[in-house]
């Protein structure tokens, strides 16, 4: 038996558009880094900041998702 | 940050069996600490049935460890007692966590210095007048929120503990090398000089200098107070025993102290640019009903997205090691053990960078933020 919450389905969710778009800055600056390793550390710390803002959106969703459920007071 | 030198070093794999080494003994220690609660938890719920009971019961021990607490469990039964300190009707209020026993189910109303209180779940709230039809002193609605009032907590509990120790680990560490530095001017680095010399240098050439430009002396105290702290107790959280497993930066309660200072910081150095960007946008002047109102609520988005990001961070990634290793007690079979266990490994060197990650990441935002503030003229 499968126990839950519909707020477990919206984390998941925003997880998918989260994966997508850290997918995309991962691949993104892969190439940049190819194309010009020279500047690899500049695009890495870059590349960290935007990760880091589009995972923030997941957590929002993974907070929501546990006030939804009730478990965090 | 190019790190390759480190996987080419010798002294790389002997450092990654010790760093193996040791997160197997933790990993032992973490396994016993949840049998015990688990038996504790056994105990408590024997009227109740097995199953769905049974993951209820691994959740409610989930939600145990990363949440504060008046005490410090070590082991097994062992637990140091932690100060109570509440700001009740009759004034302040204190006594040790373990006092009046261990009861935190709400079934026994404790009195404390004339105050009648009672332990529902590691919180102090005053008892309802009669006992419930669940045999406690706690009153909940038709929702299943609790309804009984309770008095001001500045407890020093587990978390504070730990913020203690991480301050006194900082001042006498940063003390020492500051006095290191002016003792031996000029001259080459020594010990603990030389493991953070490269860090120090890390946040002033890597997240100061690119954010703040030629200002970014005067907020370098503050971004490596913010960088050290938060990696120290990211990486204490991770350790299971003693000194670590507290939590803290996995707690809003912190996370938002240290937005609010980044909050601060950039209220006050904000310059001329930065409120004209905010009252008066570069946009016709008949959208400024709608813009002005946006740009208010940005100010305040920024600090509470980084006190949510180093929050949700560090408690998703203690969730998830505790999930996998209550895998095993909720398949109830040790054969899992052979794929959790790996996996809890694998994941607790992935939190090992994520705690570094979101150090860096929570400075260079604030440095950002501040930089924002403190730019000389807009860009158009």
């Amino acid at each position: 038996m499968i126990v839950g919450s519909i707020a477990g389905i919206g984390a998941g969710l925003a997880a998918i558009g989260a994966g997508i778009g850290i997918g995309s800055i991962g691949g993104k600056a892969m190439e940049g880094m190819a194309r010009q390793p020279e500047a690899a550390s500049k695009i890495q710390t870059a590349m960290l900041i935007a990760a880091a803002f589009v995972e923030a959106v997941a957590l929002f969703a993974v907070v929501v998702a546990f006030l939804g459920t009730g478990q965090v007071n | 940050m190019d790190l390759s030198h480190i996987f080419n070093s010798k002294k790389f794999f002997s450092k990654s069996f010790c760093a193996v080494l040791f997160s197997l003994l933790s990993f032992t220690a973490f396994s016993q600490e949840h049998t015990s609660a688990d038996t504790a938890h056994a105990e408590t719920s024997v009227a109740h049935a097995e199953g769905e009971e049974k993951e209820e019961d691994i959740s409610q021990m989930i939600l145990h460890h990363i949440a504060d607490s008046h005490e410090w469990h070590f082991f097994g039964d062992v637990s140091v007692p932690l100060p109570v300190i509440l700001y009740t009707e009759n004034g302040l209020v204190t006594f040790l966590s373990n006092k009046f026993g261990h009861n935190d189910h709400g079934t026994e109303v404790i009195n404390a210095d004339g105050v009648n209180l009672v332990n529902y779940h590691g919180k102090y709230y005053y008892p309802s007048a009669v006992k419930g039809a669940d045999g406690t002193y706690i009153t909940h609605d038709s929702k299943g929120d609790i309804l009984n009032t309770k008095p001001l907590d500045i407890s020093i509990t587990k978390n504070v503990v730990s913020l203690l120790i991480s301050v006194i680990v900082l001042l006498v560490v940063f003390i020492g090398i500051a006095n290191a530095y002016k003792k031996r001017e000029g001259k080459a680095p020594k010990g603990l000089q030389s493991i953070l010399e490269p860090i120090i240098l890390f946040v002033r050439d890597d997240i100061a200098k690119p954010q703040l430009g030629y200002r970014y002396k005067g907020f370098m105290p503050y971004l490596l107070t913010v960088f050290f702290f938060v990696w120290l107790n990211n990486l204490m959280g991770l350790i299971p025993f003693f000194p670590g497993g507290a939590n803290l930066t996995g707690n809003i309660a912190v996370t938002m102290m240290l937005a609010l200072c980044t909050f601060v910081l950039t209220t006050i150095n904000g310059n001329k640019n930065y409120w004209g960007h905010v009252f008066t946008p570069h946009v016709p002047w008949w959208l400024y009903p709608l813009m002005i109102p946006v740009e208010i609520i940005g100010l305040f988005t920024k600090p509470i997205a980084l006190m949510i990001r180093l929050f949700a961070n560090i408690t998703a990634g203690h969730i998830l090691i505790l999930s996998l290793i209550s895998l095993i007690f909720i398949i109830k079979s040790v054969l899992v053990a052979g794929v959790a266990i790996p996996f809890v490994l694998f994941i607790s060197v992935i939190e090992l960078v994520v705690g570094f990650i979101q150090a860096f990441i929570f400075t260079i935002l604030s440095a950002l933020f501040i930089g924002m503030a403190v730019e000389e003229h807009a860009e158009h």
